[in-house]
């Protein structure tokens, strides 16, 4: 279980101005569920994101996962990134064992390679194990950087626009795999994306955050993901109900863009 | 290995062949094929050297004939050059080189590395690099000399310093261009700061260091000679000084043949290297 209490983060500008990137934020993630958040640039959504990894320190409050402090990074909560996380003088299956291989008792070799050749087979790679990951396309590449983060075995996902840098058709067929890999493995996960369909298909849960100061604007319980992992999504995003939401949260996020326009123009 | 890599550069060549716009193309350039030209222009310049010793149009004073340089070849290469062979000229030269070049990567990689990861290390030895860094080498030569004589350690330690700043800034600009989000992804792994260090920063750097390496080599390579102009009882630079006091323009000819040889050959070398180890090079996503 997650808690997130009371987290604010302020930065300052190189002018020694003051940011607010995110302000009083509370939330509690049960474990096994998929929560997405959207909203425009600026809003502390990765801030929110690297805070909950460990990575930064917020200037109030605390992130508790399993009853312990975030304190930093820690091999409970992984973290997938949008790209360039892959280490390219690896092989493919050098990077999805990295975790297991430096974790401070490693397990037995058989064990590791046991372990690597079964989430290389989850998420479709069977075979690309001796690749070197520059060979692979970019939607093979967040696959092996989805197989490395699961062959740690975190009890928390982070995602940080994983699919944001594919095409459009590899992206629908990536966001499947995320809904597949979440039924079987029952993993918590965080998912940032731009996109308005991806949030609402992955997501159970979905935050609307909105900038200045950073802040949960709108959260909705959502029943699309637990129908997309049995039925078809390009069914699911046609149907009226997901329309309706879908309409309602891009006339938000623009409304917000706007504003933001509106007071650049101002300053 | 060999095999992989000209097919792949057939594969492109085909496709190239069909490219409409090629100036301003540089892989049109890099691509195999063309050899001709190459063969034709080295054809060229050793037939106007041997023309121009046939027809006397040169004083060989100033460029020998080339058959001069070819017989100083044998007779240096049978009987040796001021007591040392042939062998033994080239082969103290690339001694002091490779010694100067090595102990330059052993001090200077760590060096970069605590440029580029500890803010207070960072602090200690910037001004030290960024001051020693454009000082040529060979202005140096007085103050090694007086330091040290004229024996191997002061030529040593001068290539040591000609490497140690070039392979300190490749190494802390490598360091430098790691993406955070391996370092970060390596954390969630399990890895700890040492792990971090040898297996995402030190391959991450390698490109660089690599460059840098070549970079250092060649200038280790062109202050060997300038050193040994100065003092030396062997060496390459010790012959082409020794044989122009005597105004034998051939043999100094010769020395700078063998020695843009042997650089041609390291760098060769170096670059074969570097498709072995850095397979990945610019391939980052």
């Amino acid at each position: 279980m997650l808690e997130v209490k009371d987290l604010s983060m302020v930065y300052q500008t190189p002018k020694k101005e003051e940011v607010s990137a995110l302000l009083n934020v509370s939330f509690t993630l049960e474990k096994g569920e998929f929560l997405t958040i959207l909203g425009p640039s600026g809003c502390g959504k990765t801030t929110l994101l690297n805070i909950i990894a460990g990575f930064l320190q917020p200037t109030q409050g605390e992130a508790v996962f399993d009853g312990e402090s975030v304190s930093g990074p820690s091999p409970q909560r992984g973290m997938v990134f949008q790209q360039g996380a892959l280490f390219e003088w690896m092989s493919v299956e050098k990077n999805v064992s990295f975790g297991p291989r430096m974790a401070d008792r490693p397990k037995p070799d058989a064990e590791i390679s046991e372990n690597t050749r079964y989430w290389l087979d989850t998420v479709g790679l069977s075979g690309f194990g001796g690749k070197p990951v520059y060979e692979l396309s970019g939607g093979m590449q967040q696959r092996v950087a989805l197989a490395r983060c699961l062959a740690n075995d975190p009890g928390l996902i982070l995602m940080d626009e994983p699919l944001g840098a594919l095409d459009a058709l590899t992206r629908e067929k990536m966001q499947g795999l995320l809904l597949k890999l979440w039924n079987e493995t029952g993993k918590t996960i965080i998912l940032i994306t731009h996109s308005v369909e991806e949030a609402l298909i992955l997501g159970e849960r979905l935050f609307v955050m909105a900038p200045r100061p950073g802040r949960i604007e709108k959260e909705y319980r959502l029943p699309f993901a637990e129908q997309g992992v049995a039925d078809d999504s390009r069914k699911i995003k046609a149907q009226s109900d997901f329309v309706q939401i879908r309409e309602e949260v891009i006339g938000m996020i623009w409304s917000m863009e706007e504003e933001i326009m509106g007071r650049q123009e101002e300053g | 290995m060999m095999k992989n890599i000209l097919r792949a550069l057939n594969a492109e060549n085909t496709e190239n062949q069909r490219k409409i716009v090629s100036f301003g193309d540089s892989s049109l350039v890099e691509a195999p094929g063309g050899r001709i030209w190459t063969f034709a222009s080295i054809a060229f310049l050793l037939l106007l050297w041997i023309l121009s010793g046939t027809f006397g149009w040169v004083n060989p004073l100033f460029w020998p004939p080339i058959g001069d340089v070819w017989h100083q070849l044998n007779v240096i290469a049978s009987e040796g050059y001021r007591n040392a062979t042939l062998l033994e000229h080239i082969g103290i030269s690339v001694y002091r080189v490779l010694m100067g070049f090595l102990l330059g990567c052993m001090v200077g990689i760590p060096l970069g590395f605590a440029l580029a990861l500890s803010k207070v290390m960072n602090r200690i030895f910037d001004p030290i690099v960024e001051f020693f860094r454009p000082m040529p080498p060979l202005a140096l030569i007085p103050l090694v000399i007086l330091w040290l004589g004229i024996g191997e350690s002061a030529k040593i330690f001068l290539l040591f310093l000609a490497a140690l700043w070039i392979m300190a800034l490749a190494t802390r600009s490598g360091a430098l261009s790691t993406n955070i989000a391996k370092v970060y992804a390596a954390y969630t792994l399990n890895a700890n700061k040492r792990q971090i260090l040898f297996r995402i920063i030190l391959p991450n750097a390698l490109p660089e260091i690599f460059t840098g390496m070549r970079v250092s080599m060649g200038v280790c390579w062109g202050t060997v000679v300038a050193a040994e102009l100065v003092a030396a009882e062997s060496g390459i630079g010790m012959m082409i000084m020794v044989a122009s006091k005597f105004l034998s323009t051939d043999i100094v000819v010769l020395g700078v043949i063998l020695i843009s040889l042997v650089a041609y050959a390291i760098d060769i070398f170096m670059r074969i290297m570097e498709v072995r180890l850095i397979p990945w090079r610019g391939k980052s996503s």
